[in-house]
């Protein structure tokens, strides 16, 4: 049966038909559908990304082997990797790397927890909101960078502010989360466990503390952004040792290559707080997927 | 133990002081192992009723008292909501147990008790499941063994099984009328849909529409246990119809309005 032909008469009674051309079928054009939605098709190209990397690693290679840019501004990545293997080896890396992690995750975690209490307080009871929100709403917009001065003249040029300076950086993005966190719990929730008996402390343990869970993951997932970029800043200025210090040492006496080793680790320490973040993720909230 | 709804009203105030009259008046009770089901057109205030009885609004006069109560501080109603109201970050067991953690239960008690519910609503193998693993009948099984589970004297249901689709509807409508017969509990129903009222109720409450006001108590004398042919008999077909007549005034005087 041809279907892209419309038989203009009755097939049955071709004569008694009054139209003008009874004989002549009407020609119909042919459309095909086709799936509009096609190219929002998730398409995985697995070599693709690890390719590319490659081809731009070597072409990087090739442009600093022929020496068509002075190698002090841009050496070679194998060089790069030998002079980190070197500090590897020696252990000078690991003075530096220790140094700024501790003082990451000394600040780090003292912004969570006081992040997540601040915030549940002002998210979750009145008085608390009229008297904290303005406040943070106040001093949320300064550069964290901008107080570090401030700090050293309040705690001294030694660790202290450095690790103050991350806190209060990862702070504001945590309280805020958790903040916004706490005011989307579903009220369906808190009436269904008020329901059953809890009362308003128990509601917060058990209804408000995970249903914020999410929240709270994003924001230490800003957070360690936030908090890599202050501890580097906060060690160009008064420091003796960590990357920071590293790298402005570096810069200052010429060491390209060493500077460019003090960026891979930046980079591979994010790289790797985020994935443990992800790891954490899927134990801590097992329910959603 | 009688639940003597004494008076109720309520007035809603917006921000701008603007007023808003749900319930003018209601006045009604429960008696002990009853079935009661509020029927009325949407937005008559039925939801606001309910969570007036359950303790999560005030009223604006009026009061709700529990007669011939135990003397603990454990809670005497228990609410089915409509939209399930799961904790999605526990399982299906934990969710259960949650108002027995509440009352202080120890664990091995609250797992027996949690067994006997998960039979009763046959969820079976499903315990380690979360919310969001369960079809839409199923969690409204969870929310069902949760309410039972907390022992009230009083399961107050708030239209649950109208984000279900229509055949699970029917087979939970049997389900619930079988709970209701096995725990012998008082029941406090709220739906718009007159054949469920008619079906579970031993007696169903017409409500107007807003202000939502009493338009009758009517009192349904089917033999138990309901049953699928129930739907079919006459009695049956003529107390949909009575209270049909009330509901359909109604509709038609809110249709008139928007003209």
């Amino acid at each position: 049966m041809d279907l892209g032909v419309y038989q203009g008469s009755g097939s049955g009674d071709p004569e008694g038909d009054a139209m003008k051309n009874p004989t002549e079928p009407i020609k119909m054009e042919k459309a095909i559908v086709h799936d509009k939605t096609y190219f929002l098709q998730v398409k995985n190209h697995p070599w693709l990304s690890l390719t590319s990397f490659i081809v731009i690693l070597c072409l990087w290679e090739i442009v600093s082997r022929m020496s068509w840019t002075p190698p002090l501004f841009l050496p070679a990545p194998s060089e790069i990797l030998l002079e980190g293997w070197g500090m590897l080896k020696t252990g000078v890396i690991f003075n530096h790397v220790l140094a700024s992690l501790s003082r990451i995750l000394l600040g780090f975690s003292i912004a969570c927890v006081m992040g997540v209490l601040i915030g549940i307080l002002i998210g979750f009871f009145s008085i608390p909101e009229a008297i904290g929100s303005p406040l943070i709403a106040a001093t949320f917009p300064i550069p964290k960078i901008a107080i570090l001065p401030l700090l050293i003249l309040w705690l001294g040029i030694g660790e202290p502010p450095k690790v103050a300076v991350i806190a209060l950086g990862v702070f504001f993005p945590m309280v805020i989360n958790v903040y916004t966190g706490v005011k989307n719990v579903d009220p369906l929730l808190i009436k269904a466990a008020l329901s059953l008996g809890s009362n308003r402390t128990r509601v917060i343990r058990k209804v408000i503390l995970p249903g914020i869970l999410p929240m709270v993951f994003a924001g230490m997932k800003l957070g360690i952004g936030i908090a890599l970029l202050l501890v580097v800043a906060a060690e160009m200025v008064a420091a003796d040792a960590g990357i920071g210090f590293m790298i402005l040492t570096s810069a200052d006496l010429m060491q390209t290559k060493k500077l460019m080793v003090g960026l891979i680790i930046l980079s591979l320490l994010g790289i790797f707080f985020n994935w443990l973040f992800q790891k954490m993720e899927k134990i801590f909230i097992p329910w959603k997927q | 133990m009688r639940v003597l709804i004494d008076h109720i009203s309520k007035t809603y105030t917006d921000r701008r002081g603007g007023q808003t009259e749900a319930l003018r008046d209601i006045d009604f009770d429960i008696s002990e192992n009853e079935f009661l089901v509020i029927v009325g057109p949407s937005g008559c205030g039925k939801s606001t009723l309910l969570n007036i009885i359950a303790g999560l609004l005030s009223s604006s006069s009026g009061q709700v008292i529990f007669e011939g109560v135990r003397n603990d501080s454990s809670p005497y109603t228990a609410v089915v909501f409509q939209d399930f109201a799961l904790f999605p970050w526990r399982t299906v067991l934990k969710n259960i147990v949650y108002g027995l953690e509440e009352k202080g239960v120890n664990k091995t008690e609250q797992s027996v008790m949690a067994q006997k519910f998960i039979s009763m609503v046959g969820l079976q193998g499903f315990e380690q499941k979360y919310p969001h693993q369960l079809s839409g009948g199923m969690k409204q099984k969870v929310a069902i063994a949760r309410a039972l589970a907390n022992d009230p004297l009083l399961l107050l249901m708030d239209e649950p099984f109208s984000a279900l689709d229509a055949q699970t509807r029917m087979l939970m409508q049997y389900e619930l009328s079988r709970i209701w017969e096995e725990t012998q509990k008082s029941f406090l129903y709220i739906t718009h849909n007159i054949q469920e009222a008619v079906f579970l109720g031993d007696r169903v409450v017409v409500l107007s529409r807003r202000p939502g006001r009493i338009l009758d108590i009517v009192k349904i004398d089917l033999p138990r246990p309901r049953r699928e042919d129930l739907m079919t008999e006459k009695l049956y077909l003529k107390y949909v119809d009575w209270i049909w007549g009330y509901i359909k005034d109604q509709a038609q005087e809110t249709l008139k309005e928007m003209r």
